[in-house]
């Protein structure tokens, strides 16, 4: 089967390290190769025979030599101009109007486990607009008379003067690699998991407000929160979560305001739950006695199941997790040592172990979890691995503090199918080929 | 003196003390906030609950629907509900054994339904109601006066075969009428993903994985992976990775054999692959004023209802173009049709009036006569 998409490289080929050294000008390449196949030193490559002094060294750049730009040249900074190719990125065919539509982080390419606001992945559902904060509010109120004391409206202003938080969280959408249930569908971890970030969010927890409002928490079990965009986003907001203060009312993100395209200047954040029930551009919240059925969960955001039926209200993100580098799409270029990195997340707690496969899922070993470890915010792994050259898949395999283990494609087909589109976390595995190139699969 | 003012200290101390003993929860923010007045509450609180509540009072009939439909509607979702390649068809998948069980037959794995509709999955009429006025029409959203939604509402409905052509939809019949509904019995919240206990749900996650450390497979087959064709399909790879690194992104122009190996990584190589607007310059002409236009044809949506080169809902730029290019008014007329719409030229399908300004059709029109 593996032969199937292997292809090896035509004879008398350049083998990758004579190219690499053709490329990098760091050596007379034939001999610096000779060296490096004959010598005990050739993992010294400073020590090689033949090595070329490198002209990025010898020649001097002109920022080197020359005056740089001034202060505040650009007063909002900017990315470098060299990492223009790590944007968000829509996926062709996926959907035909771009106002109802999704653009993908570029997982590939990021750090840590924080998401810069620029890079955020986007989801709308009627356009974003980028809304006067000055003339926004906030109305809460309860779909009888005796769900609170007295509705009320809050501003900007009213509501910046709360006590507020910030936490780190992560944000899944629910239709996160919903293109892969039934089989591979897109190249690059951009796209299989690019509806995934992770930001710290800054606001007042929701329960402080229903309770300026004298809320009547034996009564109001469930809470509607409603966006002031066209589509007047609707999702039901578990009470437990509002009082128990996970949700926020926020309007910072990475220490500045909310970016338009996440909801500026107030959305809502539920941990853990996916991404369609954090509601952009806040306008309402409605305290009430039963669940709403609101579109967003009843003809979107319904996980249909073998049986027939459709569930509803799903809203925890399960333990999950993904390699990002190595990933599909990516070229390695040496064999030696390399750093195999990912995320993990759980909408249940936080990460207690990931483990990585290199062997597509024979043998696996417990990767390295960078702190900082959070409840409900993404956790950075690495895993050592060392490339001989040949074949490789690699898979993670996420177990979060409540004891779910994020399970392999079979074991979710065979409770769920693969009909739900929504709630998709089984294990992703990347093959790494001879030459070099890693690629998208799935495995038995 | 030095009495006197201690003893204002400690009234206002005692004072306050006081305040913050008497006050509950409601006070605890003194001046952050307002009450909401009766008739705010009323302009915002359109929700309308599984129960009905919240429903307004009104009615509307499946003719009134039709009118309603074919003017605002059916551009996007089809004459009969079944809509255009965007968007998702509202009707079909149902049928009167459905609405006898309120079970979708064909949600049935195996039912060979290629999509499954709106009214396969609608369980409770009020989402419907609720989802129409509040976000549709899809450009102009909580346009439609209540008695339009009760009537394209009953209009959806009869396309579904749900209620007859003379049905008339009201506040005084939803509850019967929710009682036809194909899928009524559809949903289910016995699951664990729902965080608290409120939908009575289950405790235990239905899924679970193995922990299996060693030798924990025989043999690893590969089920699945990307076809050739697809290699290109999300564009140029290379150049959606960083420039430095332990990778590069793979050249998806060409097939893998010849991506041995990445570009070469000279610095100045990679800058000119990486600036966006180098590559636009090479692109034809056509393409770099498609390009410039497209933000102005994003934001109005006419790329949900117009391809390029291809029909989806309307006619394609390119066939509107050939059309009118010769005319000598040509840029004032299409620049007239943009913002004011029409019927009948290209078909039965209505074209909405567009809410651009004079120079923004301007603009279109001139690219429609210059660019084709």
């Amino acid at each position: 089967m593996l032969s199937r998409f292997i292809r090896r490289a035509p004879e008398n080929f350049l083998n990758r390290e004579q190219i690499q050294a053709v490329r990098a000008g760091r050596r007379g390449f034939l001999a610096g190769a000779v060296a490096a196949a004959a010598s005990a030193m050739a993992a010294d490559r400073s020590m090689a025979q033949g090595v070329q002094d490198d002209p990025a060294i010898m020649n001097l750049p002109p920022h080197s030599k020359g005056l740089g730009q001034p202060v505040a040249a650009r007063p909002y900074g900017l990315p470098s101009e060299w990492e223009a190719n790590l944007q968000r990125r829509q996926s062709p065919g996926l959907t035909r109007v771009p106002q109802s539509s999704v653009s993908f982080a570029p997982l590939q390419g990021l750090f840590g486990i924080i998401t810069p606001s620029g890079l955020h992945f986007e989801r709308h559902h009627q356009g974003w607009w980028d809304v006067d904060p000055s003339k926004h509010r906030l109305m809460v109120n309860g779909s009888d008379e005796r769900m609170l004391k007295r509705p009320m409206v809050f501003g900007m202003d009213d509501l910046m003067r709360l006590p507020s938080v910030s936490r780190m969280y992560f944000i899944e959408c629910g239709a996160n690699t919903g293109m892969e249930w039934g089989n591979v569908a897109v190249p690059t971890v951009q796209y299989t998991h690019g509806m995934l970030s992770c930001s710290e969010f800054t606001g007042v927890p929701l329960r402080t407000l229903l309770e300026m409002c004298g809320a009547d928490f034996k009564r109001a079990k469930f809470v509607l929160a409603e966006g002031a965009d066209g589509s007047g986003m609707t999702r039901t907001i578990p009470m437990s979560m509002v009082l128990d203060g996970q949700v926020l009312v926020a309007w910072g993100q990475n220490g500045e305001m909310l970016r338009p395209e996440n909801g500026y200047p107030l959305r809502l954040v539920v941990p853990g739950v996916q991404g369609v029930s954090w509601v952009k551009y806040l306008r309402r919240i409605e305290l009430g006695d039963m669940p709403y059925a609101t579109k967003d969960e009843s003809i979107h955001y319904v996980d249909l199941l073998p049986d027939g039926t459709h569930r509803q209200y799903t809203s925890i993100q399960e333990v999950k997790s993904v390699i990002t580098s190595p990933s599909g799409g990516q070229v390695l270029l040496d064999r030696g040592f390399h750093t195999v990195t990912g995320l993990a997340w759980s909408g249940r707690g936080k990460i207690r172990r990931v483990d990585v496969s290199v062997d597509g899922g024979r043998n696996w070993k417990a990767a390295r979890l960078e702190g900082p470890v959070l409840s409900k915010c993404l956790t950075r792994f690495n895993s050592d691995f060392v490339w001989d050259g040949k074949p490789a898949f690699f898979q993670s395999r996420a177990i979060d503090e409540t004891g779910q283990i994020q399970p392999s494609y079979g074991e979710l087909r065979k409770v769920r199918a693969s009909r739900s589109i929504y709630h998709n976390n089984a294990i992703q595995s990347w093959a790494l080929m001879e030459n070099g190139e890693v690629s998208n699969v799935q495995l038995s | 003196m030095s009495s006197c003012l201690k003893l204002t200290l400690a009234c206002g101390a005692a004072l306050l003390m006081g305040g913050a003993l008497a006050a509950g929860p409601a006070d605890k923010f003194p001046q952050v906030g307002r009450s909401a007045t009766g008739a705010e509450v009323r302009a915002w609180d359109i929700d309308v609950r599984p129960d009905f509540k919240g429903l307004p009072k009104g009615q509307g009939s499946v003719r009134q629907g039709e009118v309603v439909w074919e003017a605002q509607c059916a551009s996007c979702h089809g004459s009969f509900g079944e809509s255009s390649d965007i968007f998702t068809p509202i009707t079909g998948g149902t049928s009167a054994e459905d609405i006898r069980t309120g079970r979708v037959d064909s949600l049935l794995p195996g039912a060979n339904q290629p999509q499954r509709t709106t009214l396969m999955k609608l369980a409770t009429l009020s989402t419907l109601w609720d989802y129409i006025n509040r976000a549709m029409p899809w450009n102009a959203p909580k346009s439609l006066s209540a008695d339009e939604v009760y009537a394209v509402t009953a209009y959806i409905l009869h396309l579904g075969n749900i209620v007859p052509a003379e049905f008339t939809l009201s506040d005084a019949n939803v509850r019967e009428t929710q009682a036809r509904l194909p899928n009524r019995q559809g949903m289910s919240t016995a699951h664990a993903l729902w965080p608290g206990p409120e939908l009575g749900g289950q405790a235990r996650p239905d899924v679970q994985g193995s922990a299996c450390v060693r030798d924990c497979k025989k043999e690893v087959v590969v089920k699945s992976f990307l076809p050739d064709y697809a290699r290109n399909a999300h564009g140029q790879l290379a150049e959606q990775s960083r420039l430095v690194g332990a990778s590069r992104g793979a050249d998806t122009s060409r097939p893998p054999v010849e991506s041995l190996m990445p570009k070469p990584v000279s610095a100045l190589d990679q800058r000119e692959k990486a600036a966006p607007e180098k590559i636009a310059s090479k692109a034809p002409a056509s393409t770099a004023g498609a390009a410039a236009v497209m933000p102005l044809l994003q934001k109005n949506a006419c790329i949900a209802c117009h391809g390029m080169d291809s029909r989806i809902v309307g006619p394609s730029f390119r066939e509107i173009a050939g059309k009118y290019k010769g005319r000598t008014d040509a840029v004032n007329y299409l620049s007239g049709k943009i913002k004011a719409g029409g019927q009948g030229v290209w078909g039965a399908i209505p074209m909405p009036p567009q809410a651009l300004s004079e120079a923004e059709s301007g603009r279109l029109a001139q690219w429609l006569v210059k660019d084709f």
